[in-house]
Order: C-alpha cells, then structure tokens, then sequence
C-alpha cells in the first residue's frame, strides 16, 4: 500500500532525523534523494547544533545500523516524535517499552530482509562445507601450497540441515535448502503450518538437542531475546556431531562465544562460518580470527543494492503511514 | 598364492598430492593386484604384461603411444571424474583399450560448487572474510554492498545434467533462469525449472545477471567465451566457470575485468592448473579462484573409486562396461 504524503504547497515536509549521510553509520548516499521527496533530512549533527529550532521539527527517525541511538533524552527533545523507523528487522537495540512510553510508534523493515538474508546464510552454509575460503588462499598464494594442498570438503546435497529459528527468514532458507535435497530438520518457539512444513519437507523437532544430534549443518536464525542469549553454547555444541557445521546470521550474543572457541580447537564440531559476531568488528586478537575452521563476514545479511533500497523503501512506507495516522505495513509493539 | 590371482591394475602413486588416497588403496588393494608406475619404470618387461587396466586418478598417469605400447594386455582405462578431454579416444580406441568416466556422481558436488561460487562472488564472500580478520579493520563500512541473487538472471551455457542441477537450486532462489544448449529440453524439464531456451547464446549473454558455465571441452567450446561474448555481457554481470578453463579466453577475461566490460569472476577451473603465480587472475580483487575442487567431498571421492572399480572389473569380465566413454 503506497501512502502520498498529503503535504499542502508551501508547506514543510516533516522533519526526519538520521544519524549522518555515508560514512561508518550513515544513510547511503543513494538514498537519500528518494528521502528528501518525503522528508526534510536533518541530521545528528546539525539537531545538536540548532536543537532549539530543530527540535520540534522532527517527526520521525530513520535508524541506519543502530543509529541514532535513541534514549530518554533524544525522546525527551523530540516533542513532535511519532515513529522511529528501523532498518532491518532486529529491534534488540532498541528499549520497545521506553519509546512506546512516549507514543512513539516503531516499525522495522521485515520483507526486504528475509531474501537477502537467507541467501546470506547459503552462502555460508556452501562455502564452510566446501573450503571455499581456503581454497581461495590455496589457489592464489604465491608459495608451494598449491602443489601440498589436495583438500576435501563436505557434501551439501542430500546432507541434514537442522533450522534454529524458523520466522521468515528460517523458512526461506529451507526453501533453498530443499532444492539441495537436504533433509530439513527445525526448531521453533511455535510449530509451523502442517503445509508449510510439508512445502519444505521440514520435521519438527520440539527439543533442540534432538535437531543438534541429527544435524550436519545448525544454522541459526532467531531474533536476539533474554531467551536466546547464549542459546548455542558448550552443552549445545557437545550435542552437535564432531562432523557438523554451525552457520550463525542472527546476532553474535546467541552464541557462546568463548566456548565455540574452545569447540572448534577441540574438533568438537567441524566448522563455524558467522556473519555475526560480538562485539562487530571482534577485537583483532581475538582467537576466532585465527582459526582455519572458521569464515567470518561482516555482517553481509542485507548487505545488497537491493535489499538496502527495499528497506529504506518499507522505512518510508511505515513513517509516512504512521505520520498521517494510518495502519503502519511493519509495526513493532512491545511484546 | 591368491594375490597373483588379482588383476594387475596401473596406477599413478600412493599417497602425495594427486596420488590414490591411502585409504582407498586398502580398498582397491583388495581387488586388485596395484602396481605405481615407478614399480612398473623398474620392471617394464616383467610387469607390462601383466598390467590389464589403468586407475586413472586426477588424470594421471598419463597415457601416450609409447606406455599403449608396452602394455599389450591392457583392456580398460577408468578415468576419475567425468572430463575426458585430457585422454585421446581414438588412441585407446585403435589399441582395443575401452574407456570408463565417473559421469554422474560428480553431477550435485559440481552444481553445489557452482551455487557457492555465485553467491560468494555477488555477496564478496572473499573480500568479506579478509575485511573481517585482517588486523587493520577497525570498522565495517555502511555503505560496503554485494549484489542480490535471489530474484536476479542466472544464464546456463550447458544444460546437461550438471547444468540441470544448477537450474533446480537457482529455482529456489527464485532466479530467472536462462539456458543455451546444443539441444533444447523438453518442455516438462523447462518447465520445471522455468528455464526459458536461447538458441543465440547473444541474448543469454545480454540478459543475465550471472553467466556459468557448464560445457564440457570439445572443440567447439574451445574459448567459447572470448572477448565478443564478454562485451556482450552486462557490466554488472558476474562469469562463474564451473567447466574447464579452455572454455574461456583468459586473457580476454583478465581484461574484461580490468577494463570493467563485466563485474566479476569466479573460476574452478583454470588454463593451466595451478595458474603461474605471476599471472593477473591472482590479482585481481574481483575474482575468485578455487583449486578445481568441483567434485572435491569425501563422500563423491568413494563412489568415484567405487565406480571405477566396477567398471573395471565388468571390462576385464567382458561384460557391458558402466559408465563407457564411446567415441
């Protein structure tokens, strides 16, 4: 449902406060013509020069990667606030109960997501089973170990996927996984659709440490919650076969760090290939960084000329929505 | 006694970079009676005549008139995997020696090894993992972006049965799929991949997003892809080579690439292999080269030896060979 701005000639385009345009956190340069036909962009920097003028201009924010960051303050100088847009769907960065005290309305930016996500999380999944990275390094290195190097992979095809999460993003990957005849096992807080799980050939699996015993790949795509902090940790990777991969593009938090350290040392998993981490980027000492077994990226999951403009796309769909008091497509409530 | 009874079978070397893995040489020990070539070197006289099939592992050892020659009795040559450009059919043919390949089993490893590649080649996988480890990162930029596969244009040159494969996992990523072949497929293969059929190879190359290869080495795809076929490309177009190197003019694509006439590269398969390490391919940020490892789990390297073993055993039978390269 597209929403026209009913804005009147004369008449001032809401305020939109970002973070800042490019640089580490910013609104992409490409972006921000489409933005400046709904919105006046104002950013951090001229808001805190001019917060007596600014301030009630703005009514809406757009978070670029977590930023601005939003607290009492910002909610307390922002009078005219009616909707924070996030982009991306991961609200965890975000206090729900603390904005929707101030009225303020929060959507994210779900359906652009989940393609570009799940096609992350093949990626992955395709390049750890097969040694693509060191392969790579192999086949382009300027000393003798192409002539040492005969290495085997493991295979996708016909091979176990076990699904921890399976929200929209979940579901696609199975989807991509199927046409890989993989046997796809997952596990979620509530059962999917008898139609669903059989459009995919999905099992179900109430207990995660039955998915973690079967698995030859465990990729996880759950949202960060008290629930699911350090949901994989020793006990879970202990469970998993020495032979399995664990694929993470969720947040870095639901992984015990440390002791995926100690288990992939150890052998007692095979791999780990992460697209998220904690903290991101990870310290540059730090141990995972070193390890032969593992592919880290930097956080590629909607990392797409696609994927980005879907988002700041649904971004506007939901502000403009909320600031003419209609049904916004993707509001986030506090649950 | 019993071990004479086992058929003499040639083989390249045990062990080392391109040898017969040690675990399948207690296998095929059991069947065969092995001879590597340097016992076969020291011991020419004695062991040509015993030598009645060669286990041919990553192309070696090599096949010419001269080891024809010497070999009187030798019937069958199983060839790992499935290209059978590297052997000379009407050589072998025109000594009685029958052929064998590995044609099937290869078929999902290769076509999985061909998803990976496009998608970590449109996603900068490579480039990704280096931003995330190396020690000069101290932060990852916004604005850093690959491009999408789901939703884009995957053109398939070469829709046998690998190829077909490609088709049915790109289906899933809800691509637009194209194919050029010597022959159409029938409608319900189409269809059930919805592939669309370019007779000219011109509008394939127009349209797609992802260019791969998926041809074996004839004379005929001989640079196949050259400087023409490139330009015709998108700019934005990635060229995965999953076939063999020959298939493509390399130093068209070393400047097709420098020059930006397409985006990126991504080869399994390289003219020579290994490349010489001052070569420009291994330069470039935007290719990605893996060490021909299409067929490369464990799991495929079993059933390869399996096969060969049971195509060799069926021609020194004089039964009907599985998996026999006609010419």
């Amino acid at each position: 449902m597209k929403v026209k701005p009913k804005i009147m000639k004369g008449e001032e385009l809401p305020g939109l406060l970002v973070n800042e345009i490019g640089g580490m956190h910013g609104i992409l340069h490409d972006h921000v013509e489409f933005l400046k036909k709904h919105f006046c962009l104002i950013t951090m920097k001229e808001f805190l020069e001019n917060k007596k003028n600014m301030s009630k201009k703005v009514q809406a924010v757009y978070l670029w990667w977590h930023k601005p960051v939003i607290d009492k303050d910002l909610l307390q100088s922002l009078p005219n606030l009616k909707v924070i847009a996030n982009s991306g769907v991961g609200m965890d960065h975000l206090d729900l109960k603390l904005v929707a005290s101030f009225g303020v309305k929060m959507a994210n930016a779900p359906c652009a997501v989940s393609s570009s996500t799940a096609d992350t999380g093949m990626a992955l999944l395709l390049a750890s089973a097969r040694r693509l990275v060191e392969g790579y390094h192999v086949a382009v290195s300027p000393g003798m170990e192409y002539c040492e190097a005969d290495f085997l992979g493991v295979e996708v095809t016909g091979a176990t996927l076990g699904i921890i999460g399976m929200g929209s993003i979940g579901y696609k990957i199975a989807l991509r996984a199927k046409a890989f005849e993989m046997k796809i096992l997952y596990h979620n807080r509530t059962r999917r659709k008898e139609q669903e799980e059989q459009a995919v050939g999905a099992l179900y699996c109430e207990k995660i440490d039955d998915l973690l015993c079967q698995a030859d790949f465990v990729m996880v795509v759950v949202s960060l919650t008290p629930q699911t902090h350090k949901l994989i940790g020793k006990r879970e990777m202990e469970l998993m076969k020495p032979t399995a991969t664990l694929i993470n593009i969720s947040r870095g938090a639901v992984v015990d760090q440390e002791a995926l350290v100690i288990a992939l040392r150890s052998g007692v998993i095979r791999a780990a290939a992460l697209d998220v981490t904690y903290p991101e980027p990870l310290p540059r000492d730090h141990p995972l960084l070193k390890l032969k077994n593992v592919i880290i990226t930097p956080h590629l999951g909607i990392k797409t000329d696609k994927a980005t403009r879907m988002i700041t796309e649904e971004a506007v769909e939901n502000i403009l929505a909320a600031l003419a008091g209609l049904p916004m497509p993707s509001e986030v409530h506090p649950s | 006694m019993e071990a004479q009874e086992l058929p003499c079978v040639l083989i390249d070397c045990i062990g080392g970079k391109h040898g017969v893995y040690e675990d399948h040489a207690e296998f095929l020990k059991e069947r065969f009676c092995l001879i590597t070539m340097k016992e076969y070197l020291e011991n020419k006289n004695f062991l040509g005549k015993k030598i009645r099939a060669i286990y041919m592992w990553y192309h070696k050892p090599v096949i010419n008139e001269e080891l024809l020659q010497s070999l009187p009795n030798l019937k069958i040559v199983a060839s790992s995997g499935v290209g059978i450009d590297h052997l000379d059919l009407s050589l072998l043919s025109s000594y009685g020696v029958k052929v064998s390949n590995t044609p099937f089993i290869v078929s999902t490893d290769t076509a999985d090894l061909g998803m990976a590649l496009m998608l970590a080649s449109s996603r900068r996988l490579v480039e990704g993992h280096q931003m995330a480890i190396s020690p000069d990162t101290e932060y990852f930029p916004a604005d850093w972006l690959g491009a999408e596969v789901s939703g884009a244009t995957l053109g398939i040159i070469g829709m046998g049965t690998i190829g077909y494969k490609v088709a049915e996992r790109a289906k899933a990523f809800e691509m637009k799929i194209l194919y050029h072949n010597r022959k159409q497929r029938n409608k319900e293969e189409e269809r059930a991949v919805g592939a669309t059929y370019c007779k000219k190879i011109d509008d394939l190359l127009q349209q797609a997003d992802f260019v791969m290869l998926v041809v074996n080495l004839t004379p005929q795809t001989h640079k196949l892809i050259g400087k023409r076929e490139l330009q015709l490309m998108k700019p934005t177009a990635i060229l995965i080579n999953i076939s063999r190197g020959l298939v493509v003019d390399q130093d068209a694509l070393v400047e097709a690439l420098q020059n930006k006439v397409i985006k990126a590269a991504a080869l399994d398969v390289t003219y020579p292999e290994p490349l010489p390490r001052d070569h420009p391919l291994l330069k470039l940020k935007n290719v990605i080269i893996t060490p021909h490892i299409g067929s490369a789990t464990v799991k495929t390297r079993h059933l390869m030896k399996e096969n060969m073993t049971e195509s060799i055993q069926a021609g020194l039978a004089g039964l009907p060979i599985p998996n026999e390269v006609l010419l």
